[in-house]
């Protein structure tokens, strides 16, 4: 069964083409990296993935989900994690899961409980009741994370989560994100690191709009010739006409 | 339902912990309330003037005694010269200079008639105006005290008698007139734009993007944003009225209800246009310009100091498309003149077709995807 899939998926701003025709499945409980430099149109691609903007042409689906028709049944299936910080800095950290939790439909009394749990987990139980604007960046990325998972979404969309992050609460990072993909949550992450991309089942590489290049990171590194897959990016992204 | 209740929380525990927040709902009514009336006082009294006597007469000093009886003027000086009184109005020190010739009392007795001169700053045109009319008044009141004291009975005009009533308003209190004007003023800054303010801050902040991948509803959101603030403009209304009264002693002669009424629908107008303002503007700056342009709009033409009436007649339809005009005139003919709903019908027709406009606008502008 596919989590996602994606036909000619393209979307134009004027006669500017940022995602280009790409076609690509997600398995269900993959983790799926989504990379590219800056400027290839990871993002837009994402944004219409998660119901935020609309396809110029082809096809998508998102969890059985039309992202033409049915972009809000989208949204209850999905977790989202944006690249800009995306809690609440004036509220607390309970106050944020709890938030977050009741907008998916969660119960109070289903809420409070989790939330325990997932402090718990993060070694934030003694922060519960402070701001969130006063945690170090590293623990709000991990908090975010937990948030954006917290409804048991069947997806889970992550915009370069990790960016600005020191190694070792990567490492911590990415140890969250395949304890969520062994409970069967599909992990769809655009990344700029490299080492990151290991980390992934597959990848798909975008140049200029276009899927370039879409395999397990072992298979492309064979493919390319490639010692890492730092190598397999230069070589791809290299023919990149467009950047930022 | 359930969802929006958890929007509400958020929301509420947001206001009532921005440091700004609350300082600019709650103490920003009260001083403005408590200060503006007074500074806005259009009332001009204890005008300073300069009286320049050449004549040195009996007649001359019982002129400038009905100026020292007075309160509307205070004399600032009896200067011997033109030049010198000249200099006081130069150097800000005083209004007005009224001259009295050299031979004042031998030609009004010789000639029956003699000429004083006013001469006044006039850099505020209303104070200048107002203090010459005054004089006027006074020289005239002192011009039938004489023909009455040197008349025979045959050369008496009858002294001219017209009385003038003011009604709802019998003592011509500025106070009475201003104090309802910034309570409307409040409300609409408080409800329009400060909730333009928070809506925007998401935008600017980039949490709204987070709240739009969620099953969060456009009405849910709008609610959820929107409600807090109206409350919020429905206390600081009741909290102007309860001043109004006990600090001022400005008596509600309408119906609370009525007033209420027109409250909150006006209140509901100017929350979509406040939200209307945050679906156009992208960060909290540009909403404040956009803002701070319909306050000066809403000021000056909404009849909050000026005559609606006396402007031109373009001006005048801008003028009555403006719901804040129709709302302040609904406040203080109820507050003032205890005017009924009936009275006021086109007022409230008015204010809801703004709101009807505004509401639709800023629903159809906002947009969870792009």
């Amino acid at each position: 069964m596919y989590s996602i899939t994606a036909e000619k998926l393209t979307k134009k701003f004027g006669n500017f083409t940022a995602v280009d025709a790409i076609t690509f499945e997600v398995k269900e409980g993959e983790i799926f990296g989504f990379l590219g430099a800056n400027g290839a149109g990871k993002t837009t691609a994402m944004r219409i993935l998660c119901g935020l903007s609309y396809p110029t042409s082809g096809k998508a689906s998102v969890a059985g989900f039309d992202v033409y028709k049915q972009q809000e049944d989208i949204k209850k299936n999905i977790g989202y994690m944006s690249q800009k910080f995306s809690l609440y800095e004036n509220l607390t950290v309970s106050e944020n899961i709890e938030f977050y939790g009741g907008v998916y439909g969660l119960r109070m009394r289903e809420i409070r409980p989790k939330t325990k749990n997932i402090l718990q987990k993060l070694g934030l139980d003694s922060e519960a009741n402070k701001l969130v604007s006063s945690l170090p960046l590293g623990w709000k990325q991990k908090l975010a994370f937990s948030t954006a998972i917290f409804h048991e979404p069947r997806i889970v969309f992550l915009d370069e989560p990790t960016s600005g992050v020191d190694p070792v609460t990567r490492r911590q990072f990415w140890e969250m994100i395949y304890e969520a993909a062994s409970r069967g949550i599909t992990v769809f992450v655009t990344t700029h690191y490299m080492d990151e991309a290991e980390y992934c089942n597959r990848i798909s590489l975008m140049v200029d709009g276009r899927i370039d290049a879409l395999d397990a990171p072992k298979k492309l590194k064979a493919e390319h010739n490639a010692q890492s897959m730092d190598e397999v990016f230069y070589a791809l992204a290299r023919k990149a006409k467009r950047s930022d | 339902m359930r969802i929006l209740l958890f929007i509400l929380r958020k929301e509420f525990i947001q206001i009532f912990r921005d440091r700004m927040m609350l300082p600019m709902l709650l103490l920003m009514p009260l001083m403005q309330l408590l200060i503006l009336p007074f500074a806005a006082d259009m009332d001009v009294r204890h005008l300073k003037i300069i009286i320049v006597d050449n004549d040195h007469s009996p007649v001359s000093k019982s002129l400038i005694s009905k100026f020292t009886a007075s309160d509307l003027f205070e004399i600032y000086a009896i200067s011997g010269s033109y030049n010198e009184a000249l200099k006081l109005i130069e150097t800000d020190k005083a209004d007005i200079i009224l001259q009295i010739p050299h031979g004042f009392e031998r030609n009004l007795i010789r000639e029956g008639s003699e000429k004083v001169a006013i001469t006044a700053d006039a850099i505020n045109g209303v104070k200048a105006g107002l203090g010459t009319s005054y004089l006027n008044a006074i020289i005239q009141n002192f011009n039938q005290d004489i023909a009455l004291e040197w008349s025979n009975a045959t050369s008496l005009t009858p002294p001219q008698d017209v009385r003038y009533s003011f009604w709802y308003n019998p003592y011509l209190r500025y106070k009475n007139f201003i104090v309802p004007a910034i309570l409307v003023l409040l409300v609409t800054v408080i409800s329009g734009f400060v909730s333009a303010l928070n809506i925007v801050s998401e935008k600017e902040k980039g949490t709204i993007e987070q709240i739009n991948v969620t099953p969060i509803k456009k009405w849910e959101f709008i609610i959820g944003k929107v409600l807090p603030f109206w409350l919020i403009g429905i206390f600081d209304f009741s909290l102007g009225l309860l001043i109004m009264y006990y600090v001022y002693g400005i008596q509600i002669v309408g119906s609370l209800s009525t007033l209420y009424l027109f409250a909150i629908v006006y209140i509901t107008g100017i929350l979509g246009f406040g939200l209307l303002i945050s679906t156009v503007s992208h960060t909290q700056q540009q909403s404040m310009f956009v803002a701070f342009f319909f306050i000066m709009i809403f000021i000056l033409m909404s009849g909050m100091f000026t005559n609606v009436e006396s402007m031109p007649p373009w001006a005048h339809t801008i003028s009555s498309l403006i719901p804040v005009t129709h709302f302040m005139h609904a406040v203080r003919a109820i507050v003032l003149k205890g005017s009924v709903f009936l009275d006021l019908w086109v007022d409230m027709v008015y204010i809801l077709c703004f709101d009807v406009v505004a509401i639709a606008a800023a629903v159809i502008n906002y947009h969870k995807t792009v």
